[in-house]
């Protein structure tokens, strides 16, 4: 390249203009949005993903699938899981019993590939026209015909494949995983226990004999994570890129032991009385009562081994000082930090900031307080928080209303445009089970009363709208 | 406990420490009880616990399969994210009981006398393990050896569990030819034990050294290991198998080694063009680049362009003056709020002299430890590595990036490549318009430094020196946690020298200094 040709044609950089909403830096020209050539996320991948599950029933094929997909789509990632059982479900209205699966049933054979098809076309309905970026194929593919026909699919239509296979051959798992989930499965709908165990059983024999698994030499080119005796052990091949990184380092840290986590926010702060927003304010009289019923709740729970989190603010400490054990300080559980709005009640910002009010009324997920935060930052500084939960077992986690209607969203699977709006009340703990694949919540109040913080989206969310209609929604302060 | 007065009047004109219990710590500003001077044990801690014992990483490998690149590496990492760690390379310990090295026989599995010095000098080195562990504060140890038979590995968990250590297993194993020639020549040939050979000698010895192992080498085992922690790494990463992982320190070491890898590449490390801000001395804020900062991006992409790099990622903050900077080179660029310049808080937009105005207790808290200081509703250095580690971890995925951003975030990021300790870290040098070119080598990172010949202001600030010979200082404050360290040289000293406090006479980092004294070192701007 010639040297004095390069300042001429020097790229001449654009403008840039700042997204009202997101706070974003984009370049623009004549005032307007340009071709965005930047990615205001972080790279996951550059084509679609399709993750395939492999194994027999009763594996967890289906726990991982949901689990994953609430993961991914929590940070950030559009996913879906497509299972085939359900497609068959909805093919062959009632099932019968175990011998629709059995390996010379060819009408069976014929309805089952069928059912997968029809879930590819799904598949690609979704990644390449709907704009998902990974789809979950979850059934047992358990054949190396089988695979190679996904395979095949997926190169057609330019999608990076990832196996994930579960294999375990614990009969008390097996067993567990049976009357967890099975028993209450639609295809059992009218059998008593025995029955419906009994059937499953000689269902999952009709899959042994031509099973396959993946094969360290024969697919040592796939891109594959085996996880072994639920994640005992695992064997990961060929990781291409991030999100594959990211999915082996998420199968890697979730278990299913039993164990509760419990969430809740601070005891009512000082700001909290005055409806302020941010700061970093003790706690009121009220809010010192509920941490000492804090207290006295978790004591009453019994629980075993329990962890205590807190940010590092001085109310979340505040109220696990008052439990009288070890506790850790995150500094990610801090609560959205409202920039220049800091410690404004609803009426300041209002009368100081009516654009970034309404902005923020029109979209509560993705707007940053000009210098602050938005709830979609909070998730990314969140996601080691989610983490460790994952790998943890009883843990009490004491934050703040944005970040536990984050944490929430998590365990229970809301989207973006719900979460902002989850209800998370001052002085009630939220207890969370997993059960089954998803998670059980029991909302506990612990009778100490406390100011209202919620605030509902207005019906005008108009940057024209009056005074009055935007603040109609603010709760009631001091 | 904090019991309220139930007279709310007399309540509330009590101090804030006894109304709440809780006092902030002026350095890092990290809320504790009050009385946590007096009471024995401080229940919060304010960093998340990795691991609640000391952990040994036992490498096990025939040699040239990355044992001591992994050791390294794993090494430096855990180090900048703030763990502890230290190397214990057991050829070191031979090379200082043996002082030179004759031939492949001193490797020969029935050289008898060879074998008491090789089993002499293990025991030796994990007795440093255990006295790192139990007076050095260290927390994860990195037994950088073969460690090829059972017998070995045996010896080494006994010693773990005596002591009450975890013990994780990290085998590399390679069948790959050409990545262990290239090993032997990255590595090997300039070792000391091959000082007076030409290559050739150097290559036939080292492959009959690793003859003289593989006799006996009996690999981790999927049955009789199978309660063993470990993970094996297969030609150089494309397969990995992992056993029991215990604890969240585990689960991050494995996470880092599946996402390491050995393709050559080059890291370029930039700041932003000179900005609005930078020209007046002001520090933060989301200025945009004034016109020699536009000089500079251009030069910038003049410069990258004529790398030929192929496949260049490019990297930005979200802020105003990286995004511009990364616009002059013309290729598609990712936005990272990771990459944001640390938060200054409430001194935000403002120049030295205005913080020592302001806030002369906060400026001197800043130079008495840079590293962990908070500013008021900020963040500290040690903020930033926290924010940041997923910056890192993408980067050693990738191949070729040039990371555009800004002072106080290269600092954090050149001090994980070039294994800066956290007393250095924050005053390295990262002048602007100055690209460092790192391109990884042997076990660790060559760096170049380019200016593109487009002036700009100064805005290193060095730690204040004066004449005064007597300062008081307010003593740094203790924590239950250790303090992260750059992977330690055997014979370096903790702590204190890498905080630089060494040096305290000299330097004027009181609390009740003059102006003058605090901004001796603020660099020339308008």
């Amino acid at each position: 390249m010639n040297s004095t040709e390069d300042v001429t044609l020097a790229v001449m950089p654009r403008e840039l203009t700042q997204n009202p909403l997101r706070k974003i830096w984009m370049p623009c020209k004549n005032g307007l949005p340009d071709k965005h050539i930047s990615q205001r996320r972080v790279c996951m991948t550059n084509c679609p993903t399709l993750i395939v599950t492999v194994g027999l029933p009763a594996r967890g094929k289906t726990y991982i699938s949901k689990k994953l997909t609430r993961y991914l789509n929590w940070i950030g990632v559009p996913t879906k899981e497509f299972n085939v059982g359900q497609y068959r479900r909805e093919c062959v209205k009632i099932y019968k019993n175990f011998e629709f699966f059995r390996p010379d049933n060819e009408e069976g054979l014929k309805i089952r590939k069928q059912c997968a098809l029809t879930a590819l076309n799904d598949v690609r309905q979704y990644l390449s026209v709907e704009g998902g970026q990974v789809a979950v194929f979850d059934a047992t593919n358990t054949t190396r015909e089988r695979r190679g026909m996904i395979m095949r699919f997926a190169e057609q239509n330019g999608y990076k494949v990832f196996f994930v296979e579960s294999v375990c051959e614990d009969p008390e798992v097996i067993a567990q995983n049976i009357v967890q989930v099975k028993l209450g499965s639609p295809d059992y709908i009218d059998c008593n226990t025995e029955e419906a165990v009994q059937d499953f059983m000689k269902r999952i024999k009709c899959y042994e004999n031509s099973y396959q698994p993946l094969d360290e030499i024969l697919d040592r080119e796939l891109s594959y994570i085996k996880v072994m005796d639920v994640g005992r052990r695992y064997l990961v091949n060929r990781v291409q890129d991030h999100i594959q990184s990211r999915i082996v380092y998420y199968l890697m840290n979730i278990h299913i032991t039993p164990r509760s986590i419990y969430l809740c926010r601070h005891g009512e702060s000082d700001l909290n009385i005055r409806g302020r927003i941010g700061g970093d304010s003790g706690l009121s009289t009220r809010g010192k009562e509920f941490a000492h019923c804090l207290g006295k709740f978790i004591q009453d729970q019994n629980i075993k081994d329990l962890k205590v989190w807190t940010s590092q603010m001085k109310r979340t400490i505040q109220t696990a000082e008052a439990l009288g054990v070890q506790y850790e300080q995150w500094k990610a559980l801090n609560e959205i930090d409202a920039g220049v709005c800091e410690e404004m009640r609803y009426e300041e910002i209002q009368e100081h900031y009516p654009l970034e009010f309404a902005l923020r009324d029109q979209d509560k997920y993705r707007y940053r307080y000009p210098k602050g935060e938005s709830y979609e930052d909070l998730v990314q500084r969140l996601e080691p928080v989610i983490m460790e939960l994952e790998r943890q077992e009883n843990v009490l986690v004491i934050c703040h209303q944005a970040v536990m209607r984050c944490l929430l969203a998590y365990f229970l699977d809301k989207s973006a445009d719900e979460l902002p709006y989850l209800k998370c009340p001052l002085h009630t703990v939220l207890k969370l089970t997993p059960v089954a694949y998803g998670c059980k919540v029991q909302s506990i109040y612990l009778n100490v009363e406390a100011v209202n913080t919620h605030r509902d989206k207005p019906e005008n969310v108009n940057i024209s709208r009056l005074s009055e209609e935007a603040l109609f929604t603010v709760p009631a302060h001091q | 406990m904090m019991d309220a007065d139930p007279d709310t009047d007399r309540f509330e004109e009590m101090p804030d420490h006894l109304q709440s219990g809780l006092t902030q710590n002026p350095l890092e500003k990290i809320w504790v009880p009050w009385m946590s001077s007096r009471l024995s044990r401080r229940r919060g801690s304010s960093v998340p616990q990795f691991t609640n014992s000391p952990t040994m990483i036992v490498m096990v490998g025939l040699p040239a399969r990355g044992k001591t690149y992994i050791s390294k590496k794993l090494t430096r990492y855990l180090n900048w994210i703030g763990v502890p760690t230290k190397v214990f390379n057991v050829g070191q310990y031979r090379r200082e009981a043996c002082q030179s090295y004759k031939n492949f026989e001193f490797f020969r599995p029935d050289n008898e006398e060879a074998m008491k010095i090789r089993k002499a000098c293990a025991l030796s080195a994990l007795k440093d393990v255990s006295i790192y562990f139990s007076q050095d504060h260290g927390q994860v140890a990195v037994f950088d050896a073969t460690n090829t038979t059972c017998e070995r590995r045996e010896v080494i968990l006994f010693f773990a569990k005596e002591n009450g250590y975890k013990v994780f297993f990290v085998e590399s194993i390679c069948d790959d030819p050409e990545i262990i020639a290239e090993n032997i020549k990255q590595v090997k040939l300039s070792s000391p034990d091959y000082l007076n050979c030409d290559k050739e000698e150097a290559v036939a010895d080292f492959l009959k050294r690793i003859e003289c192992y593989k006799v006996t080498y009996i690999p981790l085992d999927d049955d009789k290991d199978r309660n063993l922690s470990y993970i094996k790494i297969f030609n150089v990463g494309s397969r990995y198998l992992v056993n029991r992982v215990q604890d969240h320190i585990q689960s991050r070491i494995v996470y880092y080694l599946m996402n390491i890898h050995v393709t050559p590449r080059t890291i370029y490390l930039c700041r932003h063009g000179e900005s609005e801000l930078n020209l007046v001395g002001r520090i933060g804020g989301d200025s945009g680049l004034s016109p020699r900062g536009n000089k500079f991006a251009a030069a910038l992409g003049k410069y990258i362009r004529s790398q030929c790099i192929p496949d260049l990622r490019i990297w930005t903050s979200h802020m105003k003056r990286t995004i511009q900077t990364a616009e002059a080179v013309g290729v598609t660029y990712e936005q990272w709020k990771a990459l944001n310049e640390i938060d200054a808080g409430v001194c935000e937009e403002m120049t030295y002299e205005e913080i020592q105005e302001n806030f002369p207790e906060e400026f001197a808290l800043r130079d008495q430890d840079k590293y962990r200081y908070r500013y008021p509703k900020g963040e500290s250095y040690e903020d930033l590595v926290q924010r940041l580690e997923p910056v890192i971890m993408e980067l050693e995925r990738q191949e070729n990036v040039l990371v555009v951003c800004h002072q106080a975030v290269m600092r954090c990021l050149l001090a994980y490549f070039l294994d800066k300790s956290a007393g250095e870290l924050p005053y390295l040098k990262c002048p602007l318009h100055t690209v460092l070119k790192l391109t990884p080598v042997a076990y660790g990172c060559k760096v170049e430094s380019v200016f593109l010949n487009v002036e700009a202001v100064n805005t290193h600030r060095d730690r204040p020196v004066c004449d005064e010979p007597q300062c008081s200082q307010t003593p740094p404050l203790r924590h239950s946690r250790a303090q992260p360290m750059a992977s330690p040289a055997p014979t370096k000293a903790p702590c204190l020298e890498d905080l630089g406090l060494t040096e305290l006479s000299l330097e004027n980092v009181s609390v009740d200094r003059d102006a003058e004294d605090a901004l001796v070192t603020v660099p020339d701007h308008i």
